[in-house]
């Protein structure tokens, strides 16, 4: 490049400080491939619909003695629907009330200083493999919980959900609900924590100084300024629940019953669950039938997600916190 | 002036000054309460012969009544409150770390017996009994990660930057929150999109090593957009005005301003996006199978990987079945240890490396 005295005088200084005006040939492939990229992300999620969609109608359109319990697809799924649903909630309703309570200690409760690790450390649990959490829940979490369920049944066997018998190796519903607790739970601490930081501080400030505790500073500002941010904290945990597979495949000893007993060895499988344990072993229609209930899950955790983001969306751009 | 003041009594000021400290507990009456609720209820619990899960549900309750209980006594019903919820979060907060605690303990207690050199160094040609190793798993997995890396960091690095320097408008916005709803597609889904793409033209036997890898980066890809996204929206502005200012093409910029300047950030991004999908059982489970000898070929045959590794030597155990459970124990520490190493690398060199933002 020339000295600056000599350079010839530009067009006008919004034409360098915008380039893509006079973009060279290398401005435009970059940018064009950084758009590509943008679609690939579009294209991905349409790949995926479509070739589910596109695996799976054999299974949609066969004939319903064809498919596996002969009743046709319908028959099929639902039950497998019912509990991946029941598993999920059991899940949200575990880690809902948790996840709030740590993401509001790591956000007013805990020391400035290790606030940051302890959020790391919530962190670390969305790393763990799921094949190990799996391995976790069958050797010890599920034996460690069969004397709690034989008191459930003795004590609460009246209601539906205890009924029993207590399975005798603990591989029960309400054990996979809460494996499915404990993996969840990271990323909803996570958004809880987000929002919880955001809260104006003046709000809070102008609370403490009219003599509300730490509490009724927080129920006064924090909790109601991060409603809807707790609603879409649930939402993605539900999301992770219910997609959740290898952990439910191994803990879970599923027979297929639709039940709402939570202690018991006869239990609904899940959509995740079912593919991963069935379709090493099948072939023909048996795949598409498995497929078209991937594309079932993929139609629900992606509504679920869909719903959850464009809250979260919504909340950045009219809250004006993250401004 | 000075002869109007009034003479205060001297009597009225201790009062005035107890006001401030009367009616509150003293800063160490909280953890006396803890001290004293844990010997109770370990005390009885060990007299009685409880369980230690029985006693630490005790001592949780007992804090959680005795505190408030005491605050309530002396301090008045809204402090009492406060202190009751204080315990409640701080309970909520170690209820979380138990399990990861407890994952722990388990799993180097029990991954500790067969995590030795004939473990790494052999795969699982004929055996049946004792011996075998995940030599060829590893294998797999570290080819089928890496592949997976080569997919997604081009085209992750890529639309994190079409979203921070180019994207305007609808489209992005778009991008943005799908890119957010594909962090949340579940890895089975993942795995039978790879499959449904490759049956199509491979027919339905399909099992290869690359199809995990197709699999892996639809999960990988949304990770590391997030993470760069992030990264590259810490790079001042001044920089990229100073560049522009230099004549210098947007590209340019990009590629020498902006992209080093966010190095650091991106790469803590993609190692943790690793972390995440080093894991992944299911798409594996699907796509590409299991083998008992190693394959290099990412193109050709079935593969082996630890996390699938894992789940067969526990499924399938063989006979007597503890030496099956024993090798998925040691596979499952080494996932764990890869996971735990890559996330501590990833903060080591986020915090060490990451330019100083001035905020």
């Amino acid at each position: 490049m020339s000295s600056p005295t000599s350079t010839p005088p530009r067009s006008t200084a919004a034409d360098e400080l915008v380039p893509q005006g006079r973009a060279h040939l290398g401005d435009r492939v970059f940018s064009g491939a950084a758009l590509a990229a943008g679609i690939v992300i579009l294209v991905a999620l349409g790949g995926v619909f479509g070739f589910l969609l596109l695996e799976g109608m054999p299974a949609l359109t066969a004939n319903p003695e064809d498919i596996r319990g002969g009743n046709g697809f319908a028959a099929y799924v639902l039950p497998l629907l019912f509990g991946t649903i029941y598993a999920a909630i059991i899940a949200l309703l575990v880690a809902t009330p948790l996840s709030i309570g740590i993401g509001l200690f790591i956000s007013h409760y805990a020391p400035r200083r290790i606030a940051s690790i302890l959020g790391y450390i919530v962190d670390l649990l969305a790393a763990v493999p799921s094949v190990v959490y799996g391995l976790w829940g069958i050797f010890f979490l599920a034996p460690a919980l069969v004397p709690t369920f034989e008191v459930l049944e003795e004590r609460l066997g009246f209601l539906p959900f205890f009924a029993g018998p207590a399975s005798p190796t603990g591989r029960t519903m309400l054990t996979a609900g809460l494996v499915l607790a404990v993996m969840c739970l990271p990323i909803m601490t996570a958004v809880n924590r987000e929002v919880f930081l955001q809260t104006p501080r003046l709000l809070e400030e102008a609370s403490l100084a009219l003599g509300a505790t730490r509490w009724e500073m927080i129920r006064q500002t924090v909790l109601p300024f991060g409603r809807s941010g707790m609603v879409s904290a649930a939402m993605l945990g539900l999301g992770r629940a219910l997609g959740e597979t290898m952990a439910v495949a191994m803990v879970l000893s599923a027979t297929g019953a639709v039940t709402l007993d939570l202690i018991s060895s006869q239990n609904p499988s899940t959509i995740a669950a079912n593919i991963a344990l069935n379709f090493p072993e099948s072939s023909g229609l048996a795949v598409n039938t498995l497929i078209a209930t991937g594309l079932v899950l993929f139609a629900l955790t992606f509504a679920v997600n869909f719903i959850a983001r464009a809250i979260i969306a919504r909340r950045a751009e009219f809250s004006g916190a993250n401004a | 002036m000075s002869t109007l003041t009034p003479t205060r009594p001297p009597d009225s000021r201790p009062p005035a000054q107890a006001d401030l400290t009367s009616g509150s507990l003293p800063m160490w009456a909280p953890w006396a309460v803890v001290v004293g609720c844990a010997a109770v209820a370990f005390g009885v619990g060990t007299a009685l012969g409880w369980r230690t899960a029985l006693s630490a549900v005790v001592f949780a309750l007992l804090v959680l009544l005795v505190l408030p209980g005491v605050s309530y006594a002396t301090e008045g019903r809204r402090k009492a409150m406060d202190r009751f919820m204080t315990v409640v979060v701080s309970l909520a907060f170690s209820l979380a770390i138990l399990p990861l605690l407890s994952l722990l303990i388990t799993v180097i207690t029990n991954g500790i017996a067969r995590f030795d050199i004939e473990f790494f160094t052999s795969d699982m040609t004929g055996v049946l009994g004792p011996g075998g190793g995940a030599y060829a798993a590893i294998v797999g997995t570290v080819l089928i990660t890496a592949a997976a890396t080569i997919i997604s960091v081009p085209v992750g690095v890529m639309c994190a930057i079409y979203l921070v320097e180019y994207g305007k408008g609808k489209l992005a916005r778009w991008v943005t929150l799908l890119v957010d709803v594909m962090t949340g597609i579940p890895s089975i889904v993942a795995g039978l999109f790879a499959f449904a793409f490759f049956a199509l033209f491979f027919g339905p036997s399909i099992r290869f090593g690359i199809g995990g890898a197709v699999a892996l980066s639809v999960l990988m890809i949304p990770v590391v957009v997030r993470s760069v996204e992030e990264m590259l929206k810490l790079v001042p502005n001044e920089l990229r005005e100073a560049s522009y200012a230099l004549g210098v093409s947007k590209w340019r910029t990009i590629v020498k301003v902006v992209l080093p300047t966010a190095a650091a950030g991106i790469t803590t991004g993609i190692m943790i996006a690793i972390a995440r999908v080093i894991g992944e059982t299911a798409p594996l489970l699907i796509i590409v199978g299991t083998t008992n000898a190693v394959n290099w070929n990412l193109f050709e045959g079935r593969m082996a990987s630890l996390p699938v590794f894992t789940y067969y030597s526990y499924t399938i155990p063989g006979v007597p079945p503890q030496f099956g459970v024993e090798r998925a124990w040691a596979a499952a520490l080494t996932l764990f240890l890869i996971v735990m190493l890559l996330n501590l690398l990833a903060r080591f060199v986020s915090t060490k490396f990451s330019p100083k933002t001035g905020k």
